[in-house]
């Protein structure tokens, strides 16, 4: 099939194509003058890192700018240049020709009208008719992307329904007007693993159904690996490589490329021995969340998060907690260090921390950390990251004069493969995985014993991903830290621990080493998420 | 539905009861009295005067009374226009404050989106900037300044208006003071409006409207619209209740005859029954109109539908 | 380690540019903003370096040029200096023979029946329009005076209102008293709203609960009401009245403060601090209020107009300082009474009072803007 299409001609031919954005600073050159092909039927990804201007590419064929950016170059549907068109003509293709589905589908629908309407909207537009007339074509539709009960979903709100049916609704408006291509832009990102899997499956099946065009925009080289025919790798507004994809990955020519695909974790960490003393231990952890029954309704109902889970942390070891959004694994991490009511027996070492208050806890806290997801939010915006990773010395070591802290923050930046002049600088000024080596270094500087990774890199492109990664498991081999490491992904917490504990709705379905976790699952929880992480994973 | 107006309804009364009282306890904790004129009265005069009025009894005796009437909806006698019971005297004055107010609010509101919406569509344009300086000063110009300017130039330099009085209640007379009234809340809303507009228009869905080739009329209208009324809509309820219940200043500077006077005279001459009237009815308005916008509100957007 | 090759500090300068800074560039950036703050700064030296430059006072009373409209010519007017000259002879009981003006002096014949007390000087330099009046020579054994004085002109560059008193210092007096209104009872609401937001907001629970009940029930009483109880209940001086003002604006800003808090208190970087083991106070010291700065002083900027209209409504119905004390409001209450004879009255302060609060607002608007998180 791919050969017999790889011969046709492109449905859309894209020709230095640039987009450039006004900004108060000057003009930002967002795609800078790429060209590429999408033939009909093919799977065509265009990957590349947060900044690589792989959405802009599309949005400015689109005309989906935001107000302060412009669009030159030539892109050609069928023939037909699309840039400069009068909305009036573009509208005529988008929407009925190319289509687009988005990262978010929580905010991608209108949360003010049902979706049936929303669906039947576009269909009406474009094929005229009535909105009644296109009821029965909408119901398809849903009954197509596997909406359950169609005749009552179809007057459903957004707000009413989960964020897999909302993209499955966004698909359905997608494939409305049997379009030639389909843009999807992060379709999957916002989706836990196994609805990932599901959203996917959809779309290869439909696209066989329509014999329509995808292009995959995407970070993620696990989906392209298995859902592309063909891969255009971004960097920086340029094109540094593209082909087919078994060529690209078995022997990508650019090096980005190749260091785009090291960068997927990989290396293994090995237990430590079975007598090594625990350090760090929860036992029949219970968390109960009170939900406010609004202004009104005085009944307030709690909500149990953390359902009776013990875990005990032995020195050196890294246990990897995992899980779907809700599941309760960022909430257990809390617990264990006292940071939220809760109950159960907590020991630090030798100590029992279950009785102790925050004032008990103070003298503790130095040995025992957190680093969080957000790099964004976990640091303060308006101190200087010197002052923000000095702060832990300025509670536990306060004898220290200001010329030892700074000599302590520049052996933490070093440490964290920083320059010690960030010191002087503030947290807007660093990119996220910059961010995030800053909070690795304020949790590090107290040279603390155990340290909660609560998803660390889930907010880092891939290649900043692995560097963070090899950071921790370096600082890890070098002071013999213990991790409790929480993520959502699959291949970095097989990469990093060496014992997995899987959590659903709060309690632990499944733990044991990973090898035997990865390679025998038990539980049927934890076989979907390994099939749905590695389905479409290396 | 029903259920939930008579909640809100009952949650209504406390609140209502708790700013009467406040109101009752800090008018009388005020120093002077109705009858402290200027020239004091005899105090034998004094003394029928209070006993009249029963203002000779002990302060908690005057509230239970004062509580006890009220709910029957007899807010006693006014003092100062003596041959006047409060019910009386808002009852004559409340319909031209609400024809006016009306009006006003009618004018603002509809002024206001239109702008507004206009502005947001041309964001960062002259027009934008022009449009948005007039409803800046709108804002900033209050009706005390409004209003005898605009008397000045349309009732006296150009003398295509009367300069005051209700008239026939003609459009005429209402012209200039509706416009004094509405002026400062037409900006207001204007500037929401642009506001909400703008954030509305950078919406994802509106991206996805966009994207699915629906015309901009459509886009503007259906999606963008309903979405920026919201904050307009919360705005609505206390705009609606000033507006409604009277503005002491324009009825003051165009002579109306409505409520709006009543409030200040009242606070003033320490009218106690008077101003606890106007107090009780702006409370009411206040209340009902919050009311009736939470059920708008949840007509506009089914996430807050009450059931 | 591959950092070196990905993560290189950004080079330029060594000192980095905090938020603050960058705002203060956005601010500049702003034109409308700018011109704001200029108008503002003018406004402000009119009002209290201004009296230091014009010879009257505020409560000088002019009684010869009462209601005078603005000119730049200054009074009185050769034309009208005979009239009035006239006018004072028959106050002094005399006869004018001959006036005459030579630049700044004049020189008058007056004649009598009887002879003339050199004392009559007095009813000359009594008048506004001349000053320093003395007897050149006595003939007719005191019968006949010449005098000679200066005439003293005056420039009423605003015109007078309806007392004879100078409207330009008027106007001055009141920009002060607004400003200062303004400035204070921003002030006393700021601190009242800081406080009581700031607790509310981080004690949570329960605390919160009542306090916030109670700005509720606060923000149900009409505030018109609020704020005249208060007036007539504590008075009408200066003070007195921005510390009421004050007292009843402070409801949003303890709402914005709590709002802040509890926002904060969510973010994560208050959880690393307390993760480090911080106690409350260094928190608040060391996160909260840093971060809670902005808002405020953004908050700050839409309450001075606020505050300065509130203290112009009161004046308007008559609540505010009192005469001989004015204030912008009380100077629009005057002119809107005397717009068919005086329209200046109305005019003047209005000026400076839109200006004023336009300048603010866009000050307001480019401080929100430069301050903006959806711009970082």
């Amino acid at each position: 099939m791919a050969e017999t299409q790889k011969t046709m001609e492109p449905i859309l031919a894209v020709r230095d194509l640039k987009v450039s954005f006004t900004t108060p600073d000057g003009d930002v050159d967002a795609v800078k003058g790429i060209s590429l092909d999408v033939r009909p039927g093919e799977t065509l990804a265009v990957v590349g890192e947060s900044g690589s201007g792989k959405s802009q590419t599309m949005m400015g064929i689109m005309g989906l700018l935001a107000a302060n950016g412009r669009v030159s170059g030539s892109a050609k549907y069928r023939g037909q240049e699309m840039v400069g068109l009068p909305p009036k003509a573009l509208n005529e293709i988008r929407g009925a020709k190319i289509t687009m589905i988005f990262q978010e589908p929580m905010t991608s629908l209108d949360p003010l009208y049902p979706v049936g309407k929303q669906i039947a909207e576009v269909i009406v537009h474009h094929r005229g008719g009535t909105r009644k007339e296109a009821r029965p074509r909408v119901l398809e539709l849903l009954k197509l992307v596997g909406i359950p009960e169609p005749e009552r979903r179809i007057d459903s709100y957004p707000h009413e329904m989960s964020g897999g049916q909302r993209q499955r609704v966004m698909i359905a408006m997608a494939l409305a007007n049997e379009p030639d291509i389909l843009i999807a832009d992060e379709p999957t990102t916002a989706l836990d693993v196994t609805i990932q899997a599901q959203i996917l499956k959809l779309l290869r099946d439909l696209q066989k159904r329509f014999d329509m065009a995808i292009v995959l925009i995407t970070h993620d080289l696990g989906i392209v690996r298995h859902f592309a025919e063909r891969v255009v790798v971004m960097r920086r507004g340029e094109i540094v490589e593209q082909g087919g994809t078994a060529g690209i990955f078995e022997n990508p020519q650019a090096d980005y490329t190749r260091m785009l695909i090291e960068a997927e974790p990989h290396g293994r960490k090995a237990a430590p021995p079975d007598d090594a003393p625990i350090i760090l231990e929860g036992r029949n952890v219970v968390v109960d969340y009170k939900i406010d029954g609004g202004f009104l309704k005085q009944r307030a109902s709690t909500f149990r998060a953390v359902d009776n889970v013990s875990i005990s942390l032995r020195e050196g070891q890294t246990i990897g907690v995992v899980g779907e959004s809700g599941s309760g694994k960022s909430t257990l991490g809390r617990a264990l260090l006292r940071l939220i009511a809760s109950k159960g027996a907590y020991r630090f070492g030798r100590t029992d921390i279950s009785g102790l208050d925050r004032t008990g806890m103070r003298p503790l806290r130095r040995s025992m950390q957190l680093v969080f997801q957000d790099p964004y939010g976990s640091l303060s915006p308006r101190q200087t990251v010197g002052e923000i990773i000095t702060e832990g010395l300025y509670v536990h070591e306060p004898q220290l004069s200001r010329a030892d802290r700074d000599k302590r923050a520049i052996a933490a930046l070093k440490e964290v493969g920083l320059d010690p002049a960030a010191r002087n600088r503030y947290p807007h000024e660093f990119s996220g995985g910059q961010r995030q080596r800053i909070a690795i270094a304020r949790a590090m500087i107290l040279k603390p014993q155990a340290v909660i990774l609560d998803e660390p890199t889930s907010a880092l492109d891939r290649s900043v991903q692995g560097q963070v990664i090899e950071l921790l498991r370096d600082l890890q081999s070098r002071y013999g830290l213990s991790y409790v490491f929480i993520s959502h992904d699959l291949s970095v917490v097989r990469a990093m621990s060496d014992y997995v504990v899987v959590m659903k709705d709060g309690k632990i379905v499944e733990e044991g080493p990973t090898d035997a976790i990865f390679s025998a699952p038990r539980e049927d929880y934890t076989k979907t998420l390994i099939g749905a992480a590695y389905n479409i994973g290396p | 539905m029903l259920a939930f107006v008579l909640r809100r309804l009952a949650s209504a009364v406390p609140t209502l009861f708790i700013v009467v009282t406040i109101s009752f306890f800090l008018m009388r904790f005020a120093p002077g009295g109705p009858f402290n004129l200027e020239r004091p009265l005899p105090p034998a005069t004094m003394e029928n005067l209070m006993r009249a009025y029963q203002l000779d009894q002990p302060l908690w005796r005057q509230y239970l009374t004062y509580m006890g009437n009220a709910v029957t909806g007899d807010f006693g006698p006014s003092y100062i226009y003596k041959d006047n019971s409060v019910a009386e005297l808002i009852g004559k004055g409340l319909p031209y404050s609400v024809e006016l107010g009306f009006y006003a609010l009618l004018l603002a509101l509809v002024g206001g989106v239109i702008v507004g919406t206009i502005a947001a569509l041309r964001q960062n344009s002259a027009l934008d900037f022009a449009v948005m300086s007039v409803a800046t000063i709108g804002v900033t110009v209050p009706n005390f300044v409004v209003g005898p300017v605009l008397t000045l130039i349309f009732a006296i330099m150009l003398a295509w208006l009367p300069a005051g009085g209700w008239g026939d209640g003609s459009l005429r007379f209402l012209i200039l003071p509706m416009i004094a009234l509405a002026l400062p809340q037409l900006a207001v809303f204007a500037r929401l409006t642009r506001g909400s507009m703008i954030e509305a228009l950078r919406t994802d869905h509106i991206r996805t409207a966009r994207a699915y080739g629906l015309p901009a009329k459509s886009v503007v209208v259906v999606h963008a619209m309903r979405g920026a009324m919201l904050p307009i809509v919360s705005y609505l309820a206390p705009c609606a209740a000033a507006l409604l219940t009277g503005s002491a200043v324009v009825e003051t500077i165009f002579t109306i005859p409505g409520v709006g006077r009543y409030f200040v005279l009242g606070a003033i001459n320490r009218d106690y029954t008077l101003v606890m009237g106007t107090v009780v009815l702006i409370a009411i308005f206040v209340i009902v109109f919050n009311l009736l916008v939470d059920i708008l509100y949840g007509l506009l957007d089914p996430r807050v539908r009450h059931d | 380690m591959t950092d070196a090759v990905v993560s290189p500090v950004p080079e330029s300068e060594v000192k980095g540019r905090s938020l603050f800074q960058l705002a203060v560039m956005r601010f500049r950036r702003n034109r409308p903003a700018m011109a704001g703050s200029v108008m503002l700064v003018l406004i402000a030296c009119f009002s209290f370096f201004g009296p230091f430059f014009i010879s009257h006072s505020y409560d000088q009373v002019f009684s010869s040029y009462v209601t005078i409209p603005p000119s730049l010519e200054p009074r009185p007017g050769e034309d009208t200096l005979e009239e009035a000259m006239k006018g004072v002879a028959a106050r002094a009981r005399v006869e004018l023979q001959s006036f005459s003006v030579e630049g700044e002096t004049f020189t008058a014949v007056v004649t009598a029946e009887n002879p003339i007390d050199p004392r009559t000087t007095r009813y000359f330099d009594r008048a506004n329009e001349f000053d320093k009046t003395e007897v050149l020579s006595t003939e007719d054994e005191g019968r006949k005076l010449t005098l000679s004085g200066v005439v003293d002109r005056e420039y009423f560059l605003f015109g007078t209102d309806t007392n004879g008193r100078d409207l330009m210092a008027r106007v001055m007096l009141g920009g002060q008293i607004s400003i200062a209104v303004g400035l204070l009872a921003s002030l006393v609401s700021l601190g009242i709203g800081v406080v009581y937001g700031a607790i509310s907001g981080y004690m949570g629970g329960r605390v919160d609960n009542v306090m916030m009940r109670f700005v509720e029930i606060l923000y149900s009483l009409p505030f018109v009401f609020l704020v005249v109880v208060l007036v007539v209940f504590f008075g009408r001086s200066f003070v007195l009245i921005f510390i009421v003002i004050g007292a009843v604006e402070w409801l949003d800003m303890a709402r914005i403060v709590r709002g802040q808090t509890l926002s904060l208190k969510r973010r994560e970087f208050i959880g690393a601090a307390e993760a480090l083991g911080l106690t409350d106070w260094q928190i608040i010291r060391r996160h909260v209020i840093p971060n809670t700065i902005g808002p405020v002083v953004i908050f700050v900027t839409v309450i001075v107009p606020k505050v300065i209209l509130l203290e112009s409504f009161l004046s308007f119905l008559g609540l505010g300082v009192q005469a001989p004390l004015t204030s912008w409001g009380s100077l629009i209450a005057e002119g809107a009474n005397n717009i068919q004879s005086a329209p200046w009255l109305l005019v003047f302060p209005a000026i400076f009072f839109v200006v004023t609060l336009f300048s603010l607002n866009f000050v307001g608007d480019g401080l929100r803007d430069a301050f903006d998180p959806k711009d970082r």
